[in-house]
């Protein structure tokens, strides 16, 4: 273990700590957390050496700028935000060294949303409630339970460093290629509660990722109002009828508060509410999520569940891949 | 019961439309069927207020099965008697305190009534001839926490009366920016406690000085388990205080001499349908020891 072995010198806009989240206490509004690209955080961690789900920082759209007091193994995967050591640029998806009393920091992010940056060792924060991950609207787990601030110092755990220059071949990157970008969604929940030709509209339309898009949710704008089947609002439920008796949001659901923005739940999704969902984005798709930026076009493309399980073993095979490349 | 999949990792299930504790006494009873037959592959049981949801790995079980487990429970929970153990928890509430009034007195513009305050808007929607005579209604019988959550902790609580009895009071048109920590809030036909700071759409009634989330541990009747105090069944009994009782009781909270009323009891779905204020002072009684 090295103790404060990385000072954060400019934290960048969001940084925070991630694993691969915190299950079991969703009942009691603890989301998930940890990392909203979990492929890319596997990644990383499995280039310098560490477990799948050790803990690694999550960078959004501007890399932070942190100073090593201890020699480490780093990769940087996800978003195309170009690694440099003391300024010397260094290749995504790439394990590299950076020695002690050396600087990392970043480029300009070209593609993506948010880079992955596994360290050697992990990211040593304390395990709270069974995770490193942070949600910082809670002020719960991760670095003192919030985003990353400069003279923050961060410890890494122990393990063997894998040695710098293992790299992952284009083919075993995973992102959400061309743009419009397709998110496969399982229509259900209130589904049945929007007019035929309304879901139809849903589906055919393209919309575009709205500025309000973090680690709670992605909104998307652009796209037709629903229409709804009418009905008598129940006992409960409030006066819109967009609303239902508040209930569980899946990770993952699209509710469309007010039928006009979908909003798609992520890892630090609110845990229930009172807006109804029309259906709820596939597993194998939420690493997708993490990396729009706001104004990209995206399409909601209906699946169904045999769909949906066989997206899930691609993405499962092709981490698989990527372990097998690195062992 | 309504089935749906929330993608390849939930099952959500529809108990009733409509808020009623007959649905939300049998949303809790599977979810604790679920917990109690710990289905290999099950990751989260939530229970909500009319409703409830199973996240589950499709690596482990299949969604087929998954559900198939899920319709037998339904099943077993239609034949067995709807009796909990669980407990009741005293919370005491400073009403139209200084903190939610300057708050809600900055929000006026996204007020169905700008000229009132929530709880005069709240009173007069209801039919009561006071603020008062609202209070009292609120405080007087005791709730049923139906779901957590929205944010860590946060409860939703259910009063145990008849529906003719339910209060029931708008949302504010446009959500608030700005919640008190600690805002006993209302909207629709829901209490909640504001588990943080933060943005809000509930009418803002009063405060409590009693802390429901703890993510620093830094509170002894809250379990480090969970940083959470309540949990889905818990049954909750506001008590009016003045301020000196509030400003004591945060001074107790602040050096960690604060424990809350708490007791366990048991409860009846069908002894409480069969004389409900009798069966609610009962309930209170073991806040008491009686």
């Amino acid at each position: 273990m090295a103790v404060d072995a990385i000072e954060v010198v400019k934290p960048g806009l969001a940084t925070t700590v991630q694993d691969l989240g915190r299950p079991g206490f969703y009942h009691l509004g603890i989301p998930l957390s940890g990392a909203m690209d979990q492929f890319a955080l596997a990644a990383a961690n499995m280039l310098v050496g560490n477990e799948p789900g050790a803990a690694g920082l999550e960078a959004v759209f501007m890399g932070p700028e942190l100073l090593f007091r201890a020699d480490a193994t780093v990769a940087v995967c996800g978003a195309e935000l170009p690694p440099k050591v003391d300024g010397a640029p260094m290749e995504t998806w790439t394990s590299f060294a950076v020695k002690a009393g050396q600087v990392l920091s970043f480029d300009y992010l070209k593609a993506g949303a948010r880079g992955y940056i596994a360290v050697s060792g992990g990211i040593d924060v304390p395990v709270v409630l069974g995770s490193r991950s942070t949600y910082p609207l809670g002020g719960l787990g991760g670095f003192e339970g919030r985003a990353l601030a400069a003279g923050d110092k961060l410890s890494t755990g122990v393990g063997a460093a894998a040695r710098a220059g293992r790299k992952l071949p284009a083919e075993l990157w995973r992102g959400p290629g061309a743009a419009p970008v397709e998110l496969r969604m399982l229509p259900g929940l209130y589904w049945h509660r929007v007019t035929e030709a309304s879901g139809a509209r849903f589906l055919s339309d393209t919309w575009k990722v709205a500025p309000e898009a973090d680690r709670i949710g992605y909104r998307f704008r652009g796209g037709s109002p629903l229409e709804y089947v009418p009905r008598e609002q129940p006992f409960g439920a409030g006066s819109d009828p967009s609303n239902i008796v508040d209930a569980c949001y899946p990770y993952g659901s699209i509710q469309v508060p007010g039928g006009t923005e979908p909003i798609v739940l992520h890892r630090d999704a609110v845990s229930g509410g009172g807006y109804m969902m029309v259906g709820t984005v596939i597993s194998a798709d939420m690493d997708l999520i993490g990396q729009l930026q706001p104004h990209m076009p995206v399409k909601f493309v209906e699946v169904d569940m045999a769909g949906a399980l066989a997206a899930r073993k691609a993405r499962a095979d092709m981490l698989g891949r990527v372990a097998a490349h690195l062992a | 019961m309504r089935y749906s999949f929330g993608g390849d990792e939930h099952i959500f299930v529809e108990v009733d439309e409509s808020m009623s504790l007959e649905a939300f006494f049998k949303a809790l009873f599977i979810t604790n069927a679920v917990r109690d037959r710990a289905i290999d592959g099950v990751t989260e049981i939530c229970p909500a207020n009319a409703s409830f949801q199973i996240k589950f790995d499709p690596d482990r079980i299949s969604p087929d099965d998954m559900l198939a487990e899920l319709k037998k429970l339904e099943a077993a929970a239609e034949s067995s008697a709807p009796v909990i153990e669980t407990r009741i928890i005293e919370m005491p509430v400073l009403y139209n305190d200084p903190w939610t009034h300057e708050t809600l007195m900055r929000f006026r513009d996204r007020h169905q009534d700008p000229k009132a305050t929530d709880l005069e808007y709240a009173a007069r929607v209801n039919g009561k001839e006071s603020v008062e005579a609202f209070i009292e209604a609120h405080s007087g019988a005791p709730w049923f926490v139906s779901m957590v959550g929205f944010v860590a902790g946060l409860p939703f609580l259910y009063q145990m009366v008849d529906r003719p009895r339910q209060l029931e009071v708008p949302k504010y048109l446009r959500p608030r920016t700005d919640t008190p920590k600690l805002t006993v809030g209302y909207g629709g036909c829901f209490t909640a406690v504001y588990s943080v700071r933060g943005a809000g759409g509930y009418q803002m009634f009063g405060i409590t000085p009693m802390p429901i989330y703890d993510p620093k541990s830094e509170h002894a009747y809250i379990s480090d388990d969970t940083m959470c105090l309540f949990r889905p069944g818990d049954i909750v009994k506001f008590r009016r205080i003045g301020r000196e009782a509030y400003d004591a009781a945060v001074a107790d909270v602040e050096a960690g001499r604060f424990t809350p009323k708490i007791a366990p009891v048991t409860f009846s779905l069908d002894d409480f349908n069969a004389d409900i204020d009798g069966y609610n002072r009962k309930l209170e009684g073991a806040l008491n020891g009686r």
